[in-house]
């Protein structure tokens, strides 16, 4: 699609040139040509040579060569020949677009690209773009343009301009423009301070970097470049404090969204489950499957695939959690360190199955298109993968609480904690509502396994990295309280963030883990302690 | 169950909470499997394989079990050596340090090994080598690591710091235009003693110090969002910056997650990795990581005669047509080519005449040319840059012109810019100061 658009582009750029270039044309492939498979530091010097002249060609097939440059498609012949490579393998000739059949990969050596290639083709494509008939385009080449800050783009940048009627894409225009005029040497004073002040107006870190290279030189134009990093840096300083607090929430949502399901088996029953990672891993494990099944056989909805492994995470690690609660930890109840201990053999027996099953090496999990990339607001980065954990977190725990409060195992279940003679007399069979109790907490485990499949390794040892964290969480927020956990998460995932920068972040966790060991020496029920006559019991 | 209530009141369940946390925290992981103990019988020799099965360096070094087992497996096609089989010795020290040593011991004195390949992190190779030092026997070490060691009884086939991280750091500098640097690493003793030389290596070349960033974070580090935030902010001083990372194994996943969702491109701030090869970007979606670079001495895409040949024989031993090859893989498979022609060389397996033999010995390597054991028991490489390509495989774009020769001893750090490593008689000495003339450790008599 970009392709075609540029070529488009080209051709009404072409319309302004009178003269077409065909010298110019022919050194620019023989460039491109000439430096096939070399990887020397001459070779890309040349390969870049050549973008930057067939750029300004204006040849019809500029725009398509760079792009299958970009994508690593474009072959030579010991003659110097260009083909690209199409999608089905076959090859076409580079210059014509014909097809050239009689080709064979044995023939081919491809023309490389590093980094510095790389942007020139960013470039490159920015400034044929510029004139793109669609509006999103035209904001990403002139972005491109930005970053490149090639001043020999100015004069499409100033027939872009004159053209331009979005006022996003405008307003970039003018921001990539002021980038060029800043690299100009031959541009004027007030042009250059005009340019400053653009840059300044958009105020964040791109600008504040394109500014601060100014720092070092004398004149006019550099003492408003320095102003202008002192007044950037000042509003970067406050929006810094902000991110850092979204950082904090991330990290407690995802605290959270681990701890949430212990606090039901440890906070609730009183199990200390030294499993509970194991349930998180298996739970991102059953996301890679889901994944690799939806990919075989529906693809259409594979976007959706995460959405599908939310209730199958939990139903298996659900079962897995009534499974081991019947065969290993009812026996148990009342010995804590025997179960302690037991859980913990139980964590390496399932990571070793899990090994065996799998492998020990990582699984890929994708992420789907819509969880990719940030977003800006203000000065903030906003990730996207991480936004929807957060929201994510939030959800499970407001189901939990839900449940619990509403619905009649809910009900039960906190009668059988409560006080369990009297819930037994009751009627309740309390063994059953035992092992749905510890099933749900390790379901809702699972469920974490399903976000932390996007932000961790999935492997065997995934749990291992979660479990001390949410003792952590379930113990300073108040065993049985799931108020206390949630708060209890976001204040840690906050004190970490905002420790990090300034300790380390090896020294960053020594220390809460030191805070939290002095708050429970003082507070050993947590910030949120259960009231009443079942606590002392 | 009973009705008795639990005898636990719910006041000294946070105390457990947090015996329980520690707990985990102290225990890790211990699964070792006890393997068969191979039986000793006379027409063989044993070669121990002293790599983690288990535990959270079970990613990287099960690989390097496997392609163990398949030399062995075509040496003994090929006729074995000084006419005996070949067997193989498989233990676990499932990723516990003193574990390793407990196992090499066993290797060596109850297996009776001639000779043990083994180890992926640096601090597994220091928990064994006074074993090895002690019984006299012999270890392959496959891995890039930060040098400051020479022993006479580890044949070092991994690169040192010259043959890896200085060569990049020229790179970046030479073709990057890079004036601003973030050193970022795991915390343990390879990422801090290469980030010490690299400190001392960009300050020798004119990078002041408010220049130099330098960041650690624990092993399996999986919440990069600070960190990468601060790595863009420190980007924006408006010189062109790039990130040496020696960030080991998992935490290398989320780190590059991050990168891509914060936008970090390689064109504005390129990442070079010493310790991220094809095996760790299986697990990642690469497109976001487009021209992030690596340094190694091999790259599965290496367009050899060679190559092609052990790629295709690995995935046939492998019945695996998706399994990678990675760079400590060619040195487990040129050191174990040189040990073959070193004990041939020697006509025994005992371990001060293999020693001695090896010194000089020249075996093919997989990039074309040849490698060769040197007085300091470290191996001659070339050394290749790549960056990563959308099919999670590397794209050379610099080679060094020849074969670079290991500095064991770093000439960047003061307390050893005067020691060498020659382990030939006379001199015999793993640390010989060239300035004093005395042999200041590792000599052996």
């Amino acid at each position: 699609m970009h392709r075609i658009v540029a070529v488009l582009a080209l051709i009404i750029l072409m319309q302004g040139m009178s003269v077409c270039r065909a010298d110019g044309i022919d050194d620019a492939y023989e460039e491109l040509a000439a430096s096939a498979g070399s990887i020397s530091a001459a070779g890309f010097n040349s390969v870049r040579q050549g973008i930057e002249q067939l750029a300004v060609s204006g040849d019809p097939r500029a725009a398509v060569v760079i792009g299958a440059l970009q994508d690593g498609l474009l072959f030579a012949n010991d003659d110097h020949a260009l083909f690209i490579q199409q999608a089905d393998g076959s090859y076409v000739d580079a210059r014509t677009g014909k097809p050239a059949p009689d080709v064979t990969d044995d023939d081919l050596k491809a023309v490389r690209i590093n980094n510095a290639v790389r942007s020139a083709i960013e470039a490159a494509l920015g400034s044929l773009q510029l004139f793109a008939p669609d509006a999103p385009t035209r904001l990403k080449a002139a972005s491109a343009v930005f970053t490149s800050h090639d001043p020999a783009a100015l004069p499409a940048l100033t027939r872009a301009l004159a053209k331009e009627t979005n006022p996003e894409v405008k307003q970039r225009m003018e921001q990539a423009k002021a980038a060029a005029i800043l690299y100009d040497p031959g541009a004027s004073q007030p042009d250059r301070l005009v340019a400053v002040a653009t840059l300044r107006a958009r105020g964040d870190q791109d600008a504040r970097s394109l500014l601060s290279t100014l720092a070092g030189q004398t004149g006019p134009v550099a003492d408003a470049a320095a102003t202008a990093v002192v007044a950037i840096d000042r509003v970067l300083q406050i929006w810094s404090v902000a991110q850092s607090v979204y950082y904090g929430v991330s990290l407690g949502s995802v605290l959270l969204l681990a701890a949430a399901g212990l606090a039901i088996t440890f906070g609730v029953m009183g199990v200390i489950n030294m499993a509970h990672g194991e349930m998180v891993m298996i739970g991102a494990y059953v996301t890679f499957v889901v994944q690799q099944l939806m990919h075989i056989y529906v693809p259409s909805l594979y976007q959706i695939s995460l959405l599908i492994a939310v209730p199958m995470a939990f139903l298996v690690s659900g079962a897995v959690g009534v499974a081991v609660e019947r065969s290993l930890i009812r026996w148990l109840y009342g010995r804590p360190l025997e179960t302690l201990l037991a859980t913990w053999g139980l964590s390496l027996v399932l990571q070793q199955v899990v090994r065996s099953l799998f492998g020990a090496n990582n699984r890929d999990v994708d992420t789907p298109g819509w969880m990719s990339g940030a977003t800006q607001l203000g000065g903030l980065t906003l990730t996207w993968n991480r936004m929807y954990i957060i929201l994510f977190a939030f959800l499970v725990v407001a189901a939990l609480m839900a449940a619990l409060r509403y619905t009649s195992l809910g009900l039960r279940m906190r009668a059988v904690t409560q006080n369990r003679r009297m819930a037994a007399a009751m009627g309740i069979k309390t063994p059953w509502i035992d092992a749905m109790t510890f099933g749900l907490g390790s379901g809702v485990a699972g469920i974490a396994g399903v976000a932390l499949s996007q932000i961790d390794n999935v492997s065997p040892n995934l749990g291992q990295g979660y479990i001390i964290d949410s003792f952590m969480v379930v113990v300073f927020g108040g065993v049985g309280n799931l108020w206390g956990t949630t708060l209890g998460a976001l204040t840690l995932g906050i004190v970490n963030k905002f420790l990090e920068p300034i300790a380390g972040a090896v020294l960053g966790k020594i220390v809460v883990l030191i805070l939290l060991i002095l708050f429970v020496q003082r507070n050993p029920r947590g910030m949120f302690p259960l009231k009443g006559r079942a606590v002392e019991s | 169950m009973s009705l008795d209530e639990p005898t636990i009141s719910r006041r000294g369940l946070g105390r457990l909470g947090v015996a329980a946390a520690t707990l985990a925290a102290v225990g890790a992981v211990k699964a070792a499997t006890s393997p068969a103990a191979a039986q000793a019988t006379g027409g063989t020799i044993k070669v121990g394989i002293l790599h983690s099965l288990s535990g959270t360096m079970a990613i990287s070094e099960t690989t390097l079990k496997d392609v163990m087992l398949m030399l062995i497996e075509q040496q003994n096609k090929k006729g074995g050596l000084l006419g005996k089989k070949l067997e193989g010795v498989v233990v676990d020290p499932a990723s516990n340090w003193p574990l390793f040593a407990e196992k090499a011991r066993q290797l060596i004195s109850v297996d009776k090994c001639a000779a043990t390949f083994g180890c992926w992190t640096s601090v597994s190779r220091k928990s064994v080598l006074p074993v090895f030092e002690e019984l006299n026997s012999i270890l392959f070490y496959p891995v890039q690591y930060e040098g400051q060691e020479c022993s006479r009884n580890v044949f070092y086939t991994g690169a040192a710091p010259n043959q890896q991280a200085i060569p990049a750091v020229d790179y970046l500098m030479s073709e990057g235009k890079v004036k601003r640097w973030v050193l970022a690493g795991t915390d343990y003793v390879y990422p801090r003693t290469t980030n010490q030389i690299l400190e001392a290596y960009l300050k020798s070349k004119g990078v002041a110090a408010d220049d130099i960033m330098i960041n650690y974070t624990p092993f399996g580090h999986s919440d990069w969002q600070n960190i990468v935030a601060s790595i863009k902010k420190f980007g924006s001083a408006g010189k062109k910056t790039a990130v040496v990372s020696t960030i080991n194994g998992d935490a290398n996943v989320p780190f590059y997650k991050e990168l891509g969702n914060q936008g970090v491109k390689a064109t504005d701030i390129p990442v070079v990795a010493f310790s991220v090869g094809e095996e760790e970007l299986a697990g990642i979606d690469t497109k976001p990581l487009l021209g992030h670079l690596a340094a190694w001495n091999y790259f599965e895409s290496v367009d050899t005669k060679e190559n092609k040949a052990f790629i295709k024989e690995w995935k046939a031993f492998t019945k695996n047509p998706k399994r990678t090859t990675n760079d400590p893989m060619e040195a487990h498979y040129i050191g174990f080519n040189m040990w073959v022609k070193g004990v041939e060389k020697a006509g025994t397996t005992d371990s001060d005449a293999v020693i001695d033999a090896m010194i000089g010995v020249s075996v093919p390597n997989l990039s074309g040319g040849y490698s060769a054991m040197m007085p300091n028991h470290h191996i001659t490489k070339p050394v290749l840059i790549g960056e990563i390509q959308a099919n999670g495989q590397f794209n050379t774009v610099s080679e060094t012109p020849g074969l670079v020769v290991a500095q064991e001893w770093s000439p960047y750090v003061e307390d050893t810019k005067d020691l060498i490593g020659d382990w030939r008689a006379p001199l015999r000495c793993g640390a010989f100061n060239v300035k004093t003339g005395t042999c200041t450790a590792g000599k052996k008599a």
